[in-house]
This record gives structure tokens, sequence and C-alpha cells, in this order.
């Protein structure tokens, strides 16, 4: 009897301990089947793009990516222009955001009074969620006409002289793109650019006041050495996000495919492309060659945010020394 | 005289920056000004209860829309939830130092800031080209897949932050891992999870380019989701894109409300979190 | 001035002479009615509990709480016959050039050790490069880090160990070539090797300039410092050669502390 009893007890045990294990390597299993997800679903889009493109990669071939033809009614397509358009309204809007958004950090991080300084960061947070279609609207229906009506013609009439700012006055265009978009992204540059020069220690300011440095001088030779890692991963993030952007673009790029030297000529990125004529893709070079255009998006932004991770996972490990 | 030179500098690029600092919130609070102002005035009980007019017609409102982005937003985190909590379990738990779990940390963080347009051509090759047909279900995917990677992040990092002797002092007891899991660790980060998740919600709230292909829009009472599927956003798009002042004063509107929602859902989370940080 | 009866020596002048100094964090008064003179080419060390404000009145003598909103001190401070309380009569960045000033915790800047260095000198000189090199030199000969650092000026001042560290901030401090140096207990940080390094620096500087050092290690007040000032709640209790103020100090408030009954 008291031998049975013992022995179902270890039964028992070791039951339960089976158990364990089985229930363990189960839990991991399906959450590395979930992990393995992301992972594919990455490889899905690449796929999923790539194949799809096919009868455009097939028809036009390397040729898709230099040539300036878009002509759906003769099926002729190239991903010049807009391509041109993605990388034009970006670096416009990084030219104008970057500047501004160190400015804003800045003045949120040091300058401001510091009543101000906590609610005017948690606004500039907040900003970053507002959606980019408001942005975007609201360059429509606001910006776009002060463009065409003041500073369109303020500039033609100044700098006119320089081929970039001479042409049509319509308000909508590459200046306008390459401005709503720097607007959508400088709150996100600035409130982790402020949050870069929060973490600077005090006392390595201290130091360096105590040297007989201005303000400026500390900020130059210390805050932004000091944080010069955050602030490029933060740029290049908030560069990762105008390439693709759509909403913010779409409304008032203008839609047109020709190249000019004028910024204020309508255009086309390859996002608002998409945005505009998917729906409308009536034969199957059209649509592949839309896919083909998200592909090169893809891979471009893939580039440019795979470079930032880079770059910030540097900054991490050297930080760690 | 040099260092005039100096102070003078340094006052000029203070004023610099201080004018820089004050043009960019001017700018963020001109928009949110015009936002509030052109958008609340477009908004009245018909806004929440009715289906849309035609242009040219003063009533009607954007229901089936506002009732279509909440729809698909709950779908998709319905789905994205534990997708991403799974994914961010193992991450945290199994995957810290393997090279498998850098690369899809690595993955994860380029997904975050993925073009969102791309994401809703996938789900336009996966479900509504072989379905045949546009549909709520697909706007839901596509806001999921956007989703997915916040929350799998975020789950990974709160559960970081539970210290490791919560672990070994819950496996000392003799319980299994897939136990402890949920009685304990995700206790202890249940807050900064949900914050993770909220953030999620509150963006894909406000996205358009995933739908524009995937639930497309309708101006009627969705029946179900195998249908295209009004929503908020892309409506706004359609009628800001429109010739008709009354359907510009709707997409003020409409961007006033989901403005309104997301500003309410971050502001509610930061409080959240706050009050956390505070115990 | 032969009728001086302080400094003990006669061939001492005075370096500062602070006045009825007093200083508030917005409305809290911290510090009452401090006066005493910093003897030139000597060592002051500031001694007391923590809290008793001898940081706080160390970080008037070159005006570091401008930095902090509502930070503010009343009195006089005078240097060669100057206030260098009031910023008319002084600039910050020059008292700052002319005063130096060493912290708790070594502060290299993020720039390579020879950065580090020239750091004053570019900023408030226009020296030619060989002049800078040969001014890093001797800065790095001074505060004895030389030998140690020679080989590898280009390599980041985060590279080196807590007392190298804080020997280049007394360096980069030196290259500035200032009349007086103040060091907020610079040693707090180290360990006992890298602290008697220090302390032996603190002997050699002062043939050059004066050093004023707060610190809360009594031992190493004995040690280094010619002159000793007791502070308590914001109040000067006592002042005078090291020597009396450890042997057979006048007051019983500061026996209690040196002893150690209290604090």
């Amino acid at each position: 009897m008291a031998r049975s009893s013992v022995a179902k007890e270890c039964d028992t045990d070791m039951k339960t301990s089976a158990n364990k294990a089985w229930g363990d390597t189960l839990f991991k299993g399906m959450t590395l089947f979930f992990a393995t997800g992301i992972l594919i679903l990455f490889i899905a889009i690449l796929i999923a793009l790539w194949h799809e493109s096919a009868p455009a990669i097939d028809k036009f071939g390397l040729s898709f990516l230099t040539s300036t033809a878009w002509n759906p009614v003769k099926d002729e397509f190239g991903a010049l222009i807009p391509m041109a358009g993605t990388i034009l309204s970006t670096i416009l809007a990084m030219l104008i955001a970057v500047p501004l958004s160190i400015g804003v950090a800045l003045f949120l991080a040091e300058l401001a009074p510091v009543w101000m300084r906590a609610p005017f960061g948690t606004a500039i947070e907040l900003l970053a969620a507002i959606p980019s279609i408001v942005y975007g609207m609201w360059g429509l229906f606001v910006l776009a006409p002060i463009m065409a009506d003041h500073v369109q013609p303020w500039l033609a009439e100044h700098l006119g002289f320089i081929p970039l700012f001479s042409g049509p006055q319509m308000g909508i265009g590459m200046l306008t793109a390459g401005l709503v978009l720097a607007l959508m992204i400088l709150p996100f540059i600035a409130s982790v650019t402020r949050d870069v020069f929060l973490m600077v220690p005090q006392n390595l300011k201290e130091a360096a006041y105590g040297m007989g440095a201005t303000t400026w001088e500390v900020v130059r030779d210390v805050m932004i050495p000091y944080g010069k890692k955050g602030i490029v991963g933060a740029v290049f993030l908030g560069m990762g996000r105008a390439l693709g952007e759509t909403m913010a673009v779409t409304f008032v790029i203008g839609n047109a495919y020709h190249l000019s030297w004028s910024l204020f000529a309508p255009g086309n990125s390859i996002a608002s492309t998409l945005a505009n004529e998917f729906t409308e893709a009536d034969s199957d070079v059209y649509l592949a060659s839309l896919m083909e255009l998200g592909l090169v998006l893809f891979l471009l932004t893939f580039l440019v945010l795979g470079a930032a991770q880079l770059w910030l996972k540097r900054g991490i490990e050297g930080g760690g020394k | 005289m040099r260092m005039q030179r100096r102070t003078w500098t340094n006052r000029l690029i203070l004023f610099l920056s201080g004018s820089a600092g004050v043009l960019g919130l001017a700018m963020l609070v001109w928009i949110l000004g015009d936002v509030a102002i052109k958008g609340s005035s477009a908004i009245n009980w018909d806004f929440f209860t009715e289906l849309p007019a035609p242009p040219g017609m003063d009533e009607g409102g954007l229901a089936n829309a506002i009732v279509g982005t909440v729809i698909m937003t709950l779908a998709a985190t319905m789905i994205a939830v534990p997708f991403g909590v799974m994914a961010g379990t193992w991450l945290s738990e199994f995957g810290r130092e393997s090279r498998f779990g850098h690369a899809v940390r690595y993955v994860s963080d380029i997904l975050v800031s993925a073009p969102s347009i791309v994401i809703g051509m996938f789900v336009y090759i996966i479900m509504v080209k072989t379905m045949g047909h546009f549909s709520g279900w697909a706007g839901a995917v596509a806001l999921a897949i956007i989703m997915l990677p916040v929350v799998s992040r975020t789950t990974e990092e709160m559960l970081k932050l539970v210290p490791h002797e919560l672990r070994e002092a819950a496996l000392a007891l003799g319980a299994p891992y897939w136990k402890i899991m949920p009685q304990v660790i995700y206790r202890a980060a249940v807050s900064g999870m949900i914050t993770g998740i909220m953030l999620a919600v509150a963006r894909v709230a406000g996205e358009t380019a995933p739908l524009l292909f995937t639930a497309l829009n309708s101006p009627y009472w969705s029946e179900s989701m195998n249908e295209p599927m009004a929503n908020l956003t892309v409506t706004l798009f359609n009628y800001a894109m429109s010739p008709y002042d009354d359907w510009h004063a709707k997409a003020w509107g409409a961007a006033f409300i989901i403005t309104l929602a997301v500003l309410v859902v971050t502001i509610f989370t930061r409080l959240l979190l706050r009050k956390r940080s505070k115990h | 001035m032969t009728t001086q009866t302080e400094p003990k020596d006669t061939q001492e002048s005075i370096a500062l002479s602070v006045r009825g100094l007093n200083f508030y964090y917005g409305d809290k008064q911290v510090l009452f009615d401090n006066t005493l003179d910093i003897a030139r080419n000597r060592v002051t060390a500031f001694i007391g509990p923590s809290g008793c404000g001898k940081s706080t009145h160390i970080r008037t003598y070159n005006r570091m709480f401008e930095l902090y909103k509502g930070h503010r001190a009343e009195g006089e401070i005078l240097m060669d016959g100057i206030n260098i309380l009031d910023p008319k009569q002084i600039p910050a960045l020059e008292l700052r050039h002319r005063v130096g000033m060493i912290f708790q915790k070594p502060t290299p800047f993020p720039m390579s050790i020879f950065d580090n260095i020239a750091y004053g000198l570019r900023l408030h000189t226009n020296l030619g490069r060989k002049e800078i090199a040969e001014r890093v030199e001797k800065a790095l000969r001074g505060a004895a880090l030389w030998d140690e650092v020679k080989d590898k000026l280009n390599q980041p001042g985060t590279a080196l160990s807590g007392g190298q560290q804080q020997r280049l901030c007394i360096a980069r401090a030196l290259a500035n070539e200032p009349e007086i140096m103040l060091m907020d207990e610079p040693c707090s940080a180290l360990d006992p090797i890298a602290t008697a390094k220090i302390e032996e620096l603190i002997d050699e500087l002062k043939r050059r300039l004066t050093i004023v050092i707060v610190t809360h290690n009594m031992q190493q007040a004995a040690r280094v410092s010619d002159y000793t000032a007791y502070f308590y709640l914001g109040k000067l209790i006592e002042f005078g050669d090291t020597e009396t103020i450890f042997t057979a100090p006048k007051k019983q408030e500061t026996e209690d502390y040196i002893t150690g009954r209290f604090g």
C-alpha cells in the first residue's frame, strides 16, 4: 500500500514536470511563431510587390528608373519624375525642418523661461501625434492660397533671377509640398532632439560655462556633440517618414508629370502618384508600374530607416563603454 | 574685442533659435486653431447621426464614416494586440541576445516608420485582389499591420523593465514559465503595455493611405465588413479634393473630429503614464 | 599695510576679499553675511556638514549661480579692486576665464583629450596651432598627466580613468592660466590612489595660483590646506590657519565637528 502510494506520488510528480516542460515548450514556440511572423511579414511585402510588378519589370527593365514617361494611354511608364519629386520634396522639407526643429528643441530645453518648458514640450509631442492628413488639408485650404498670393510673388520679385523661384504662382507645387512636409515632421524631430538635449548632464554644462563659454558655445561644443548620435538618428527617422508620407503631400504637390527647375511648378511624388492613380489603373502594365513604384519607395525608405537604425545602435554601444 | 564678438554671436544665435522656436510653435498653433475653428463650426447633431448627403445639400452627416473608422480600428486592435504581445514576449523573454532576435527587432523598427501606403498596397495584393472586392476586413488588416510593430516593441520594452528577480522568485516557487507570464509578469507590465497599445490606436485611427485601396469608402451603412467600408479619413480626402464648398466644410469637421479623438487618446495615455510613474 | 594682522605672513597678499556675502534661492536665504579673505598662492579649505552652504559660497566666485533662475548674491567679492559680483565691472565670461573650476564628478567634454585642453584657449585667445600645442603640453605637464596621455591625445577624454579624467579637467582649467582655481569636492568620486595624486598636485599648483577647495574629508582639509573655514547653516563659524582650526579651535561648534561629535 505504502509503496504504491509513493509510486503514485512520484508518478504525478513526473507528470507535472513533464507537463511543465511541455507547456513551456509550447509557450516558447508560440511566441517564437509570432515573432517570426513579423519577419515573414516584412519579406512577404517585398515578395508581393516584386511579384506584382513583374509585368512592368519585364516590359521596361532598368529603364523604368530613368524614364520620364508617364502615359497611361500608350502604356508607357517611368519612375524618374515621381522619384525626383519624392526626393526633392523630402530635401526641401529637411532643409526647412531640421534647423527649425533644432531651434525649437534648444528653445524648449535651454532658452525658454522655466514655466514654459513643460507645457510647450508636451504641446510639441501632441502635435507629433496629429494625423498627416490634417496637415495636408490645411496646406491645401490655408497655406496654398497664402503661398500663391503673397509668398511666391515676393520670392519671384526678389529672387526670381534664380530659376528655382520663377514659374507659375499657383500656390500648389513642390515648394508648398516641402513646406507642409516640413511642418509635419518638425514636431517629431524637435521632440526627440529636445529629449536628447535634456539628457546632457548638468555638471557637463556647468563645466563648460565654468571655462567661460557662452550659452551658444556650450550648445555647440558640448550639448550637440554629446547628443550628436541621437540628433542624427532623429533626423534620419524624420527623413524616412517624409519620404513615405502620402497625405501631407498629395493635397498640395499638384500631380503633374514634368520635371522643372522651378520650385513653384507642380510635380509628383511616389506616394501621391499611388494615392491618386492606384484605383484607376485600368491595364496590367499600369497597375504593375504602380506596384513597382511602391517597391521603389519601400526600398528607398528601407535604406534610410535601416541606416538610421544601424547608426542609433552603434550610438548605444559606443555610449556603453 | 574677442569677447565682445563672442557675446554678440551668442546673442544673435540665441535670438535666431528663440525665433525658430516661436515661429515653429506659432505655425503649429495656427494649424490647430484653423482645424478647431473651421471644424467645430461644421459640426452639429446631424454630423453624428445622418448619412452623407449629395453636394449642394446642407444637411447630411458622416455617421457611417465615424462608425466605420471605429469598427476598423477596433478590429485592427483585436488582430494586432495578441500578435504583437506574443511577438514582444518572445523578444523580451527568449530572444534578447540571439541573432534572430536582433533581426526581428531591426525589421520591426523599420516597419514602424515604413510608408503606410505600401502596407495598403500589400493588403490589396493579398486580400482585395484574391477576394475580388474591397472590404472593411482588408482595411482592418492594413491598420493591424501598422500597429503590430509598435505593439510588439513596446511590449518588449515594458517586459524588459520588469526586474529579473521577479521572474526568478516566481520560478523558484516551481511555477512553469507559461504560467508566470500571465500571472506575474504581464501584470507587472500591464499599464506600460496598455500605453503602447493606446498610442498605436491613436496612430492608426488617423491613417488614410492604407485604407485607400483596402476599405475604400462608401456613402452607405455597411452591412458587413466584407463590403467596402466608410471611414472618416478617406471621406475627408475625397471631400477636400472635391470642388464643393459644403463638402469642404464637412472635411474640416472630419479633420476636427479625428484630431480631437487622437489628442484625447494621447493625452489620456500620457496621464495614465504619469500616474503610474508617480507610484 | 604693515599693521595688518591677518594673513599671518606679511608677504601674503589677498586674492579675494569677501565682504558681507548673502545668498538667496528665491526667497530663501542660504548664506548669511559671510566675510573672509582668500590668501594668494595658498590653499583655503571650506569644511562643514552637507547643506551648510560651502558649495553655494564657492559658486559665487565664478558666478556659476547665474545659470539658475532666482539664485542671487548680495554683498561684495573684491578681486584686484573689482567687485566680481557686479556684471558691469566684470562679465561672467572674463571672470570664468580668470577663475577656473573643478567639479565633484570629472567632466571631460565629448571631444579628444587635446581638444579638451585647448578648449579654453580657442575660446578666449587667438593663438595659432603651434602655440596652442605648446600650451596644451604645458597644461598637461602642470596637471601631471602628460606622460600618461602624450601618445593618445586624439582619443576621447571619456576613455581615461576617473582619476585621469579629473586631472584632465584640472589641466583644462590650467590652460586658461587662471589666477584662482575652485575645487568643489574634487576627490569625492575617486579612489584613494587617485585622490593622493590630486592632493600632490594641489600642493604643486599653489606655487602658481590660489586654490579654494570644498571638501567633506577632514583629513584632506588638514593635509592640503593652509587656511580652513568652517561653515554651518550658511554662516561662517570660524576661519583661520588650518593648524589652529584643527588643534585649537576657538568655537565649540567647530571642535564638535572636527572631532566627529557631530556631522
